[in-house]
């Protein structure tokens, strides 16, 4: 009697049907993740070992075997550690001020992280040649304060080029550990203390330990992003200093070298591969 | 010790922050010089560069081509990678972690390398017309956004709402349009709007399917730049920059950017 007035009850799907919905709904992205990102990668790996004359390792002789271009991978790794090494020494003290900030501070400091994510990166790096020419603010400060006498010269060097991808990767480095320092409860370090540790006991066996997943995630981000950066070099440093990016662009678009640049390529993305699994790892490894 | 710490930390948070804004405030200051050179300090000012941008060779198809890439393929992606997501979210995908994974891969992946890939891919297929290779490219770089922000996005959706809301008498379209889409409508725009600008930054894929009738914005600004740099091009990177500083603020205004911390990591 009662039964009758309810609405039908809904007719559980079976688990096959669900199951084949399931994989309807990620048949679209499938297809895009397969055939747009994972197969062009398989060729591009055979593009590096064919040639006309069938299976070869020139591409890779040259590239790890002659000083210049071990000269170039040397180039993108250093472009890679010093910027992630600046990154992380200013982002890592910065995380804990702007965990304990709060109110309009917070969004100050909060606003200065995300603005320079909405700015293209071709735009601070043209910035930066702006501010880093002889005649440029940086200089005129310097010299105005009586630091120096004459202008040095900065775009085109090491330092402007370090300087720029520093600023420009910086965000990636701050907002994972910020995640993870802002969530951190400060009776942790409290407990050390009450329990006769030094603060900088309780810094190396404490809080350093629980903040590791924002470090690793941050530095793992950050490395990636700066290892293969093209623009910034480009724009800051120029020919003088070739990365493996930069050798890339130059094999395709001027040389027509696609097996070198290919090989180049399959390097970068070893590189690219090794630090996502090395920090994947690290990252599940029990304290 | 411990207070020479916390001064250590404030110094570094406000030397950060001046660092990080400095260049972006240069770009303004530069925009609004009175003279073809980047004086600065400034010793007047002037709008005129403003004027001169629509007048940049190239300037108008490399706009409109951006904004057609950037707006279809993250439309696109929004549907193919929602979808993807509720699929992972329901728990019914064998290998849901794995395919989680995949989809999030590319950006881990150096832009150049996949620039590359797609060019050889593309070509060995014979798919040569650069207005539709951008497009198919973009998609691989919009879609990890949507479904990174649509994965955590729908953890957090209980499901059984729209169970309740068919004993309650709604359709299921009707239950999906209801309570499903306004639950997670942060999580679309957050979505959206990494996934436009991802899209509409993007060079080190763009530049190795592009032709010369065919420049997608970003190529045709660092042309600029190498060729000769003058205030112009400072004035159109703070028009966009303010575009999306507006954009970003109505957004923070609907959802928080602190949310967005929490979603960008």
């Amino acid at each position: 009697m009662t039964e009758a007035a309810l609405p039908a009850p809904v007719a559980a799907p079976s688990v096959d049907r669900e199951r084949l919905a399931a994989i309807g709904f990620v048949l679209p992205s499938f297809v895009i993740i397969a055939g747009v990102f994972a197969l062009p990668l398989v060729l591009l790996l055979g593009v590096s070992i064919v040639d006309a004359n069938g299976l070869t390792f020139a591409n890779y002789k040259r590239l790890l075997g002659t000083p210049y271009y071990l000269g170039v991978v040397w180039n993108s790794l250093r472009l890679g550690l010093l910027t992630t090494l600046i990154a992380f020494l200013i982002s890592y003290p910065a995380a804990f001020a702007l965990a304990r900030a709060r109110g309009a501070l917070r969004s100050v400091l909060l606003a200065t992280l995300f603005l320079p994510l909405a700015a293209s990166v071709i735009v601070k790096a043209f910035a930066w040649t702006i501010l880093l020419r002889s005649d440029g603010i940086v200089n005129e400060t310097l010299m105005a304060l009586g630091i120096i006498e004459d202008p040095i010269r900065m775009i085109f060097t090491e330092t402007a080029l370090i300087v720029g991808a520093a600023n420009i990767f910086l965000p990636f480095m701050i907002l994972p550990i910020y995640a993870i320092v802002a969530q951190l409860d400060r009776r942790y370090a409290e407990a050390a203390a009450t329990l006769g540790a030094s603060p900088i006991v309780a810094f190396f066996r404490v809080i350093l330990p629980l903040t590791l997943p924002g470090i690793i995630a941050g530095v793992a981000l950050v490395f990636s992003l700066s290892v293969s950066a093209y623009v910034v070099p480009t724009l800051l440093i120029g020919e003088k200093y070739p990365t493996l990016a930069t050798a890339i662009a130059k094999a395709y678009l001027l040389a027509r070298e696609p097996g070198f640049g290919a090989a180049a390529g399959v390097v970068l993305l070893a590189i690219a591969i090794a630090v996502v699994a090395l920090s994947a790892r690290l990252s599940r490894e029990p304290k | 010790m411990a207070r020479a710490a916390i001064i250590v930390c404030w110094v570094m948070a406000i030397g950060l922050a001046l660092f990080l804004i400095a260049p972006l405030l240069v770009i303004a200051a530069a925009s609004f010089s009175p003279t073809p050179v980047f004086d600065l300090p400034l010793t007047g000012a002037s709008t005129r560069w403003y004027g001169r941008i629509g007048r940049l060779d190239g300037f108008w198809p490399s706009l409109l081509l951006s904004l057609q890439i950037a707006l279809l393929s993250t439309a696109i992606s929004l549907v193919s990678g929602t979808l993807a997501a509720i699929a992972i979210a329901r728990g019914k995908l064998p290998g849901a972690n794995i395919f989680a994974t995949a989809l999030v891969s590319p950006l881990m992946m150096p832009g150049l390398v996949l620039g590359i890939a797609l060019l050889q891919g593309f070509r060995a297929v014979g798919f040569t017309a650069p207005w539709a290779t951008l497009l198919v490219a973009h998609l691989v770089i919009t879609l990890p956004y949507v479904a990174r922000t649509m994965i955590a996005g729908l953890a957090r959706f209980d499901f059984t709402l729209i169970e309740a809301a068919r004993t309650l008498g709604c359709t299921y379209p009707g239950s999906v349009l209801r309570v499903m889409v306004p639950a997670l409508a942060p999580s679309f725009l957050i979505a959206g709007i990494f996934s436009f600008l991802a899209s509409f930054d993007n060079y080190p894929v763009s530049i190795f399917l592009a032709d010369v009738r065919t420049k997608t914005l970003p190529i045709r600004m660092l042309q600029y730049i190498e060729e000769a740099p003058d205030p112009t091009l400072a004035a159109l990177s703070t028009l966009i920059l303010s575009g999306t500083v507006i954009l970003l603020f109505v957004s923070d205004r609907v959802v928080g950017l602190h949310r967005m911390a929490g979603t960008s990591d």
